[in-house]
């Protein structure tokens, strides 16, 4: 009888040969993303050593890091600066060149590679997706084994389709429980790393379960994945179910007709087995967690917004209390004191962790006909023009614009302030996306890390706080 | 690749966990299209200030570590984006070896990839080797016997034997997997008859 496989187990064994006795082996990639900042080297590479791209029809090519949120219309003229410019270019005549699709600056399609290759149905259950960005977790949320790599490994991939790599570990998180209001997604993430710390992951791909996980919509469930990468782990995974296949339905590029239910059969084989053995297993109980935030400068310094910063004292390793009162000195806080109150000047609601349409959705619902409060710059960067679309169709657009959020055009944008999106020194921001390090979102800006509707919350009252008690309160005095 | 055998020269301690690649190369140098020329980078935010002058007191700025061929650091270095500048910038700078307890998969792998070997040892033995580095102590690191020298002690480290057959050798590895192109189209047949509903066979078979 065969060995009870995980689901990592399966999709691994679906896509994998040995390459050497050493233990490495040949990893096929069914799906490449590329974006401007990882691949100029990788085809310079290629040209230099005289090599085509194997397969250009499994590769998609995106434009986000880099571009402005204003202007796309105007394509590549929407760019001032020219050394972005140069690598935006690089991008498109690379693409070109070898034959790979992309999708150009102001192509409604285009967005962040995260966003868009589930959105079009290009990333589906069981396949490998790589792509020169940590992020590309993210895709795990389909049940496919989705990683990040770096420039060398994309001109391999590019050049042989395939990867050298070695299996890592199984581990398995199950999120158990119902989650109360308020908690989301977001806050299962950031309760896990600051469970396993950001290097917990390490080795380990990380397939999410549990009752609060099958009860998640598709885009929470990428926010999920997404940050797997902040637990140091190397993919995370869900197995498919109705709902990702209900989302994946009619996409551009899913299956159609006799395709789809033959997929759909497939699909559903991609689970673990129920004696499948992990090397690790971790349960949450979402029903004790709170609505969540980062208070320093790793995504593990995390604390429930009804919480107080910590005390450097109280943390008995000398490296990381050494790491909490540099935090606390670069965010300007004090040990001991509450969270919630602290002024904020910046909001930002984007990046491919928080830039879907039930982002938006959620951020929007907070808002309420409230307005963004004074001396607090808040902007809504949608993950795509797709995304953008829809949320103009439902009044979205609208319900931001008139509390006094800026209103922009798709890509990465202050998530690290690689485009004219960034915090100024010593600026704070309650941020949707990813990484609060130091520096990350613009040099000095203080960044806390949060859920949409906390981000919002944040936004129409100045400062952190609690967005249970903001909508009972708010919902009270209406 | 320039291959790894033996290298020896000083080491600079940096006792910071978690050092992120943000911090390694901050992200007003990832616009570049090359590989080189990002010594300058390299930490950039921990070494000059907002004007660009540069700040006294690093450690990379402070001799003798800024002739520093090995650097040694906090736990999980090299955690967060997958940038390769990251490896790029220290390579740039003279860094050949980092030393941590534990190392970041996707950094792990760049540095492989570029001839820059991480060497994971035990956290006593990294903190004995941060005190070597703060002293000044010269480093000899022999890939071959896995071992890292310093101040009349041996240590030895484990690594993969495939990561250390490349580092040594200095492989193309590109070139050395498409001479398995008979491995390649043996997988790429059987997961095309499995699955030939994925979007970007049925471009091709459109093209």
């Amino acid at each position: 009888m065969a060995a009870a496989k995980t689901l990592y187990d399966k999709i691994w064994a679906a896509h994998a040969a040995p390459f050497d006795a050493a233990g490495e082996s040949l990893l096929y990639i069914d799906f490449h993303l590329l974006h401007e900042i990882s691949t100029p080297q990788a085809f310079a590479g290629l040209r230099a050593a005289g090599r085509t791209v194997r397969r250009p029809g499994r590769a998609l090519a995106l434009f986000d890091h880099n571009i402005p949120t204003e202007r796309q219309a105007d394509g590549l003229d929407a760019i001032s600066d020219p050394v972005a410019r140069i690598q935006l270019e690089a991008l498109r005549n690379n693409a070109a060149a070898a034959g790979i699709e992309a999708f150009q600056i102001g192509d409604p399609r285009n967005g962040i590679v995260h966003v868009v290759g589930p959105e079009q149905g290009r990333t589906q259950p069981g396949m490998t997706i790589v792509c020169g960005d940590s992020h590309t977790s993210t895709h795990g949320a389909f049940g496919a084994l989705a990683h990040g790599i770096g420039t060398s490994e994309v001109e391999h991939v590019l050049a042989t389709q395939t990867l050298r790599t070695r299996k890592s570990r199984n581990m398995r998180v199950r999120f158990e429980g119902e989650a109360p209001a308020g908690v989301t997604a977001k806050d299962f993430a950031l309760a896990l790393i600051a469970k396993i710390g950001t290097g917990g992951g390490t080795g380990a791909v990380i397939e999410y379960a549990g009752e609060a996980v099958r009860a998640l919509s598709m885009e929470g469930r990428m926010t999920l994945c997404n940050m797997t990468i902040e637990a140091g782990a190397r993919a995370g995974l869900i197995a498919p179910d109705e709902t990702t296949f209900a989302y994946l339905k009619d996409r551009p590029a899913a299956p159609k007709g006799g395709d789809w239910d033959a997929a759909v059969a497939y699909w559903r084989t991609l689970c673990s087995d129920d004696d499948a053995v992990f090397d690790q297993e971790i349960v949450i109980d979402v029903a004790a967690l709170k609505p969540l935030l980062t208070w320093g400068t790793s995504p593990e310094q995390v604390i429930a917004i009804d919480g107080q910063v910590p005390d450097p004292r109280d943390i008995a390793d000398p490296v990381r209390r050494a790491s909490a009162e540099r935090a606390l000195d670069y965010m300007g806080l004090e040990p001991g004191q509450p969270i919630a109150g602290t002024p904020i000047q910046r909001v930002f609601i984007g990046s491919c962790t928080n830039s879907r349409i039930e982002d938006l959705r959620a951020a929007a619902a907070v808002i309420d006909g409230r307005h963004v409060a004074e001396g607090v710059n808040a902007m809504v960067v949608p993950g795509s023009g797709l995304v953008k679309r829809q949320a103009e169709s439902e009044g979205l657009d609208r319900v931001f614009l008139q509390a006094g959020f800026e209103w922009r055009e798709p890509g990465c944008s202050m998530c690290l302030g690689m485009n004219p999106d960034r915090l100024a020194p010593g600026e704070r921001s309650a941020s949707t996306s990813n990484r609060n390090f130091e520096g990350r979102q613009g040099r000095g800006g203080r960044t806390h890390l949060m859920s949409p509707a906390m981000a919002a919350a944040a936004a129409v009252t100045g400062h952190l706080v609690d967005v249970r008690a903001h909508a009972s309160a708010e919902g009270a005095a209406a | 690749m320039t291959p790894f055998t033996r290298l020896s020269g000083i080491a600079a301690p940096l006792p910071v966990a978690n050092v992120d690649t943000d911090q390694i190369v901050p992200k007003q140098f990832l616009k570049t299209i090359e590989r080189t020329g990002l010594a300058g980078a390299l930490f950039y935010d921990w070494r000059f200030d907002e004007a660009g002058q540069p700040m006294p007191g690093f450690v990379l700025d402070t001799p003798p570590y800024d002739k520093a061929v090995v650097l040694v650091a906090g736990d999980n270095f090299g955690c967060g984006s997958s940038r390769e500048h990251a490896p790029w910038a220290l390579l740039d700078f003279g860094i050949r070896c980092v030393v941590s307890t534990s190392f970041a998969d996707i950094f792990y792998n760049n540095c492989i990839n570029n001839g820059l070997l991480p060497i994971t040892l035990g956290e006593a033995d990294v903190a004995a080797l941060l005190a070597d580095a703060a002293q000044g102590l010269v480093f000899t690191i022999d890939l071959q016997n896995r071992t890292i020298s310093c101040g009349g002690v041996v240590r030895t480290f484990e690594i993969e034997p495939a990561i250390r057959d490349k580092l040594l050798a200095g492989l193309d590895m590109i070139g050395e997997t498409l001479a398995r192109a008979e491995d390649i189209a043996a997988i790429e047949g059987k997961l095309e008859r499995a699955m030939p509903w994925q979007p970007h066979i049925k471009r091709e078979v459109v093209c």
